[in-house]
Order: C-alpha cells, then sequence, then structure tokens
C-alpha cells in the first residue's frame, strides 16, 4: 500500500506514523489515529482497490481527479451518468429503497441533519445531483480515492464507507427514497 | 578469538555434514542448486498457479497453500474445534461435530480427494476422512467452509477414504480396523477376531448437483485392514482397489504378527455389479446408528440428523464383487495410472513394486483362474494379474503419483526419496532425497486421468534440523521439486501445520473465479437475522434472553444492554451488515466459556454466554475491522437474580445530565 499524507489545511503538527501492523491485512483503506487535544495524524493507504480478475493487487498510488479538466464533479466517477428523475416521487422505487436503507445504510446514516457515522440523509439530493450519489454508493472505493467531494466528506467522517454491494435497481431505489426523505411529494 | 571462531565453525560444519550423512539420503539433490529458489518465488502481489489442499493429519483440518511458493492462505476447521473461527463454539456449528457417540471434538484427517467429472479435478469440492470417528466431510471450494459430515456405521478408523470415482458418483471408505458389525452384540473376545470381526467398505453417493452425501450401501468383507484405495479410470471405471494388510488376522502386537505372510492383498471391488446387486433387492437393511450433519449458506447454520438404517451387501454371499489380488509386504498405497490399466502396490515392507495389469486381471476373473479363497473370496494368481516388477527401486515403497506422460512417482519411507520410474519398462529414471523419510506426495491432478505435472510436493514425516528448532516439538516438513524436466529438481521448503498425509493440488483458475466473496444479507434466512439495525433489539424468555444484534463500522446495536440477572443464559446472535469482501467482525465478551464469533459479511453467527457473577461486562470486535476498530465495543450489565433492573437495549443513548446525576 502506498500511504498518501493530505494536507488540505495547515495542522499543527503532522507526522508519518507507521502504525504498528497487527494485522498485515488490515481491511481499510484510510487508518486515522486522532490524539485528542494534541495531534492530528491521517495516514490515508490509496489505490487498494483489488480485481479479482486480475493477479493482485497492484500497487499504483491512486490518482486524484484534482486538476482533471475532464473530471465532471457533479456525476463523479461510475456506471452512471445520465438519471432520469421524475417531477413527482416514484412511490414504488422509494419504498423499495426505504427497506435496502434499513438493511444496509441505517446503521450509519440517519434521516436527519445529524451526522452518525457518516453524514445525515436530509437535503443529501440538494447537495449532490443524483449520478453522483448513485455512482458514489455503487463505486465507493474509487469514489474516495477521487473525487473532491467524496474526499472532502471523508475528511470530516473519518472512516471510508463501506461497499455495501447494491445493485444498480438498489442505487434508483434509494435516491428516490432520498429525494422522498427531502419532501418530494 | 578469531581462530576459536574459525575452528567453531569449521566443528559446527563437520557436526552439520555428519548429521546430514547420518541421515540417510547422501545424493547429489540434497541441496537447492543454482537458481532453484527462484522457480518458488511468487513477487509480492502475485498469485499462485496452484491450490494445494492438504489434510491435517492430526490437527483435523484441511490447510490451503499456494504452489509453487508453499505460502499458507488458510486453515479450513473440519473435525477439530477452532474456536479462531467458532468453528464448534458458535450455536450454528455446533451441530456440524454431532455424531453418534455425541459431540466429537477433534479428529484425524488424513486424505484430501477432490471432485472430478471425466477423470478431471474440476475444483467443486474437496472431500477429507475423519480417521478416528469414523467419517467423511465435504468442502465446498466456492466458500472454502465444510459443507457436510457424514458418519460411517460399521466402521473403525476411517483410513481408506475418501477416494472418488472418475464422476464423484462414489466416496469411498474402507474401515481400517475390523470390527462386530454395529448391530450384533460386540460384547465378545477380542482374540476372537476371526470368527467375529468384519471389514466394511462404505460406498457414499454424491448428488451431482448439491454435493449431497448419502450412504449408498456398504460391502461386508473379511475381518482385515483396509488401508488405502483409488478407483479405476476410463477403462476400468467400475472398479475399485483396495490395499488389505493383516491378513493373518492378528489382534495383538501387529507389528509383528501382522507381518508373517509374504503377500497381502489388493482387493478389486466390481462396484458396477455391486450396484446391480443392489437395485436386484440383494442388499440387507441393518439397523445402525450415524449422524449426518449438513451446513447452510442461506440459513447460516448446521442440522444433524440421526440416521437409523444402512443396505448391507455381502461379499462372500454375492459373487463378483471382490476379489484379491496377492501383493507382497504389507500393502500400503494403492495407485491407478491415468490410462486406468495399472495398478501399483506399495508394500510398506518390500524392496520391490509390483505394477498389476486390469487386462489381465480381467481375463483372469473371466478364466476363473484363481489360486483358492481367503474367506470366501476368491484369490487370483499373483502371476496371472502381474504387469510387472519394479526392481529394487529403494526401500519402503508408500504411495505413487502419475505424470500422464507414462511415468510414476513412487514415495519410499524407510530410504527417504522419491523415485521417477516408467511404467512400461518400469525403470528407474531418477531419484531424489526427501528430508526426511517422506510419506505422501502430491502431483496436481496426479490421481485422475490428466495430471498436470508441474510440480511434486513430498509431505514428509520427520523434519529434524531443516528449520529453526522450537523445542521437541517441530512441523512437518513438506518439499516441492520441479518436476517439469526429465530430473527432478528441489526448489522449496515449507512447513505445514497438523502432519499431512495426503494432499492434492489443482490449477488456480478452477477454483479461484468461484469463490465467494461475501453471503448476500438479503438472501440470510437465519431465524434470528437482524436485517438491518431497526430490528435490532433484546428479548426475554424465562430465563434465556436473546440478543438480536448487528455489527458495522464500527459499531454494535444494541452495544448497552441493561437488565440481564444471574441464573439467565443470553444468546448473541450477531448479524454482520457488511457487504463488502474481507471486511469480517469479530465478536467476544469477557468470561465466555467458549469461543469468539468470527462474522463473515451478511452472516449470522451465536454465541451462548453463561454470566458468572454480578458486574458489568465489556463485548468487542475482535477483527480489525476499520480506523475506528477499537471503538467497536459495547458494555452488558448483569444485575442479581430476581433485580428489577429492566430489560433495556440501546446504541448511541446516553444518560441526560439529570439522570445521569440520579441513576446510580
Amino acid at each position: 500500500m502506498i500511504a498518501l499524507i493530505k494536507k488540505r489545511r495547515p495542522l499543527t503538527l503532522i507526522l508519518q506514523c507507521k502504525i504498528k501492523n497487527t494485522k498485515p491485512d488490515m481491511k481499510i483503506s484510510i487508518t486515522t489515529l486522532l490524539f485528542s487535544g494534541i495531534l492530528l495524524f491521517i495516514v490515508a493507504c490509496g489505490g487498494n482497490n483489488p480485481d479479482a480478475s486480475q493477479s493482485g493487487t497492484t500497487n499504483d498510488a491512486a490518482t486524484t481527479a484534482n486538476g482533471n479538466p475532464s473530471y465532471d464533479p457533479e456525476r463523479g466517477t461510475g456506471k452512471f451518468t445520465e438519471v432520469e428523475v421524475g417531477t413527482t416521487l416514484d412511490v414504488t422505487k422509494a419504498t423499495a429503497g426505504e427497506q435496502t436503507f434499513n438493511v444496509k445504510c441505517s446503521a450509519c446514516h440517519k434521516l436527519t441533519a445529524e451526522k452518525l457515522v457518516g453524514p445525515g440523509w436530509s437535503g443529501v439530493t440538494s447537495r449532490h445531483k443524483a449520478p453522483w450519489i448513485m455512482n458514489f454508493i455503487t463505486n465507493t472505493d474509487e469514489m474516495l480515492n477521487k473525487d473532491p467531494k467524496a474526499q472532502a466528506q471523508l475528511e470530516i467522517c473519518l472512516v471510508r464507507m463501506p461497499n455495501q454491494s447494491l445493485s444498480d435497481d438498489d442505487a434508483r431505489n434509494l435516491f428516490e427514497f432520498m429525494r422522498k426523505n427531502d419532501g418530494v411529494k | 578469538m578469531k581462530k576459536n571462531l574459525f575452528k567453531l565453525t569449521a566443528v559446527s560444519f563437520a557436526i552439520a555434514a555428519i548429521a546430514m550423512t547420518s541421515c540417510k539420503p547422501k545424493n547429489a539433490g540434497s541441496t537447492i542448486s543454482g537458481d532453484a529458489g527462484a522457480k518458488a518465488y511468487i513477487a509480492p502481489g502475485k498469485y499462485d498457479e496452484f491450490y494445494n489442499f492438504v489434510s491435517g493429519g492430526f490437527s483435523g483440518q484441511v490447510s490451503v497453500y499456494g504452489l509453487p511458493s508453499g505460502r499458507l492462505f488458510r486453515v479450513i476447521p473440519v473435525f477439530s474445534v477452532d474456536p479462531e473461527k467458532g468453528w464448534g463454539y458458535s450455536e450454528e456449528t455446533k451441530p456440524m461435530l454431532n455424531t453418534s457417540h455425541g459431540f466429537v471434538p477433534w479428529d484425524d484427517s488424513h486424505h484430501t480427494e477432490l471432485s472430478q467429472t471425466n477423470g478431471d479435478v474440476d475444483g467443486r469440492w474437496v472431500f477429507i476422512n475423519a480417521n478416528n470417528t469414523p467419517r467423511v466431510a465435504r468442502i465446498d471450494l466456492s466458500t472454502f467452509r465444510t459443507a457436510e459430515i457424514i458418519e460411517l456405521p460399521n466402521s473403525a478408523g476411517n483410513h481408506s477414504s475418501p477416494f472418488i470415482t472418475e464422476n464423484t458418483d462414489y466416496v469411498v471408505a474402507g474401515t481400517r480396523f475390523s470390527v462386530p458389525p454395529d448391530n450384533v452384540n460386540g460384547d465378545v473376545a477380542i482374540n476372537t477376531y476371526k470368527k467375529n470381526f468384519k471389514g466394511t467398505l462404505s460406498f457414499i453417493s454424491v448428488d451431482k448437483t448439491d454435493g449431497k452425501m448419502d450412504i449408498a450401501f456398504q460391502i461386508q468383507c473379511p475381518g482385515v485392514n483396509f488401508d488405502l484405495s483409488h478407483a479405476g479410470k476410463a477403462k476400468s471405471n467400475g472398479w475399485f482397489f483396495f490395499s488389505c494388510y493383516n491378513t493373518e488376522q492378528a489382534n495383538t502386537l501387529l507389528e509383528v504378527n501382522a507381518s508373517q505372510k509374504d503377500k497381502d492383498f489388493i482387493m478389486a471391488v466390481n462396484w458396477k455389479k455391486a450396484e446391480e446387486y443392489l437395485k436386484a433387492g440383494k442388499g440387507k437393511k441393518e439397523s445402525v446408528k450415524y449422524a449426518h450433519n449438513t451446513y447452510s449458506d442461506k440459513t447460516h447454520s448446521a442440522t444433524s440428523e440421526i440416521k437409523t438404517s444402512v443396505t448391507v451387501l455381502d461379499s462372500k454371499e454375492l459373487e463378483g464383487i471382490c476379489y484379491f489380488m496377492p501383493c507382497p509386504k504389507s500393502p500400503h498405497g494403492c495407485d491407478v495410472d491415468p490410462t486406468g490399466e495399472y495398478i501399483v502396490g506399495s508394500g510398506k515392507l518390500a524392496a520391490l513394486i509390483p505394477v498389476f495389469s486390469f487386462d489381465k486381471m480381467v481375463a483372469a476373473i473371466e478364466k476363473k483362474d484363481f489360486a483358492g479363497d481367503y474367506d470366501g473370496i476368491p484369490v487370483l494368481k499373483y502371476e496371472s494379474v502381474l504387469y510387472g516388477e519394479v526392481k529394487k527401486p529403494g526401500l519402503g515403497p508408500l504411495h505413487t503419483e502419475f505424470d500422464g506422460k507414462g511415468n510414476a512417482y513412487t514415495s519410499f519411507f524407510v530410504s527417504s526419496e522419491v523415485v521417477k520410474w516408467n511404467i512400461k519398462d518400469l525403470k528407474v529414471l531418477d531419484r531424489a532425497s526427501t528430508f526426511y523419510s517422506v510419506g505422501h506426495i502430491c502431483v496436481p491432478g496426479g490421481d485422475s486421468r490428466n495430471p498436470n505435472a508441474k510440480y511434486l510436493i513430498a509431505y514428509n514425516k520427520i523434519t529434524k534440523d531443516r528449520f529453526l528448532p522450537t523445542g521437541p516439538e517441530l512441523a512437518q516438513s513438506a518439499q516441492i521439486f520441479d518436476i517439469s524436466g526429465d530430473k527432478m529438481q528441489l526448489i522449496l521448503d515449507f512447513p505445514t501445520i497438523g502432519e499431512p498425509h495426503y494432499a492434492q493440488a489443482i490449477a488456480a483458475d478452477k477454483i479461484k473465479n468461484n469463490s465467494l466473496k461475501i453471503f448476500k444479507i438479503d438472501d440470510n434466512q437465519n431465524p434470528y437475522v437482524s436485517k438491518g439495525e431497526g430490528t435490532a433489539k433484546v428479548v426475554r424468555t424465562g430465563n434465556r434472553v436473546d440478543v438480536y444484534a448487528t455489527a458495522i463500522r464500527s459499531h454494535f446495536a444494541p452495544d448497552n444492554i441493561e437488565g440481564v440477572r444471574m441464573g439467565d443464559e443470553v444468546y448473541f446472535h450477531v448479524t454482520n451488515l457488511e457487504q463488502d469482501w474481507d471486511v469480517p467482525h469479530g465478536f467476544a465478551i469477557k468470561g465466555a466459556l467458549n469461543a469468539e464469533l468470527l462474522i463473515m459479511p451478511g452472516e449470522t453467527q451465536t454465541l451462548k454466554w453463561t454470566p458468572d457473577r454480578v458486574g458489568i461486562y465489556p463485548m468487542y470486535c475482535t477483527d480489525f475491522c476499520s480506523a475506528l476498530h477499537q471503538e467497536m465495543q459495547g458494555y452488558v450489565r448483569v444485575s442479581p437474580a430476581g433485580s428489577s433492573v429492566p430489560l433495556t437495549f440501546s446504541t448511541g443513548k446516553t444518560a441526560p445530565i439529570a439522570e445521569e446525576a440520579s441513576a446510580k
């Protein structure tokens, strides 16, 4: 793994910290240590997205989208480009989305604006476009590695969102449920 | 000082040299030469070419290595409990180790056998035998987990197992110890072996689609020790061959008493004929008792069923099922070449390798060219079934594997070497020393119709000085030879777990793309599943408390539980809500008398816990799951019996300040 030290704003002290390798196959790509009051260490291990069809993990550093003019920050990266969204709520989709939310999302996200592990969902559909949301929840690792808005959110939550293995339909349904939560009738 | 050091070094070299030479083999193959080691090198992040499924011996498990690197990837718990994985400790897995004797936490597993289609290893399942309390297990190679275990009645010491036919129609299990059958009074004098003891061969059918096992029939045979076996293939498909020793029928000091005869037997079994008798209703239903345990990946739990009947065919009464072929000196290995024509027997005490001809055997049976009978079973004449003998190949031949190019490789325990010989002309072509005293050997696909003969692995019984010393107990050493050329070349030593016996290997491509990454949470049918944090709850039923908990990076729900009382039995049903590969969560609670849970994404597992004192008990995630893994914890409050503390549970709820002050 390549460690990328991210400096977004001046910190009192930034140290590169070698995490004691209690478990070599560490499950999470970002490891952060927070020592209250004095130090803030951020050690991020990027570009760790093993593809089972290839042999082994590539050691390439993740390229960020910053400075890439062809990158559309409103869309993010993933399979969704255009998403057809109605003016009124698709109740069927929203109901299916709510069921998925209960199983796979509710442990970390509230429907209010309150941050739990991840941000609260209230207002999410006005903060992000449909393709961005759907790309983020289905292509989480790549988005966290590349997308500036996703990375900014990561610096607030400090927990990489788990890939919850959502299908394309799941993603669309969840978006509809988010709209419902944001008051679309 | 320097001089002394030099002397010391010289002396230690001399000692090492003496030690080396005194440990048998002496030829040039004893050192890794040139760039041989590079052949076993797999660069970081690169994959091995083969999976190697290695029996765990007295560990009771199956270990999975990569070839040619010799790297250990996984130990699959099978017949022995594994607290690390909760195997045999979680409520869901306990039934897997149930037997007619009750819960058995350990066994001794000897031989792995990969499933085959048309004589080719197909990568669907791997089978393994339990020697001590006779059982056969099937491991699913999409999950690398034990999916099924079936116990064998009328058996003792299931050694001659779990060898399979070329389409995985049957897995066999020949009893090593002959014993009185289960349905007769076994309270007999041990020295009535000849009269009362019987040998049983079990034929376990395997369902073509889901792999489910069932004892199709058993064949009752004379009381001898059945040792190893292999199925016929291609032209000899329909036959099975079992090595037999102790044809002296000794019941004590077998070391001497079972080594009296110049020849014991290879038993040829016509299983197609046995099927005909079975269809014709010639089998007898016997009342027995055995456990059949299956694990479901939908309910994420095991069920154990005790079965009470088995159909037995009598080899003495039903003509044409069994024939004995004389084989020198307590045969051990019994291996069939890829063409199905040659059957190689290996007498443990012999200084030659007999090779039998299937065609000659069939002709001799047709002509009834018998030397006599043994306990009612026809005995063929050695000369009429023998293709030829490999003369002076080494001492103590044990096992043979094949390369599909007309050559065989035989392990020699006593002379500690692997010998390559040509099947047609029976000439020795090459020999390589092993360190030390090799038992089984493995060539990928080496007992199938299509070996993939790039490597040969020797599983040695004695380790001595091969690795850094670790006190009296040492890891068993294994050694990998490159056999792609004319000469065998040693490329790597690697340590193993337990004491491996037989092992099999298969091209990685046949398995890796089918490997499951997660269990879909939507498909989870465990009765105690919590699909989503909103369904987490704690329910009291009398003194039973069921905790329906969820785990996701990085918290449990609920993580604060109060109102548990002394005398309660608490069941933690933990569902891992993750749906990403390689994110297990663990679960442990202080004072638990069993083990931890290790819960894969989408799975539910249950830990039973009986608090033994009043107080606050911490629980936590044991598998490093995220940056905030160390935060993944909770508390259970245990109050005295009869306490009025109400049963409550929560996550993320903190007491209001006023409440906190008064809540003491």
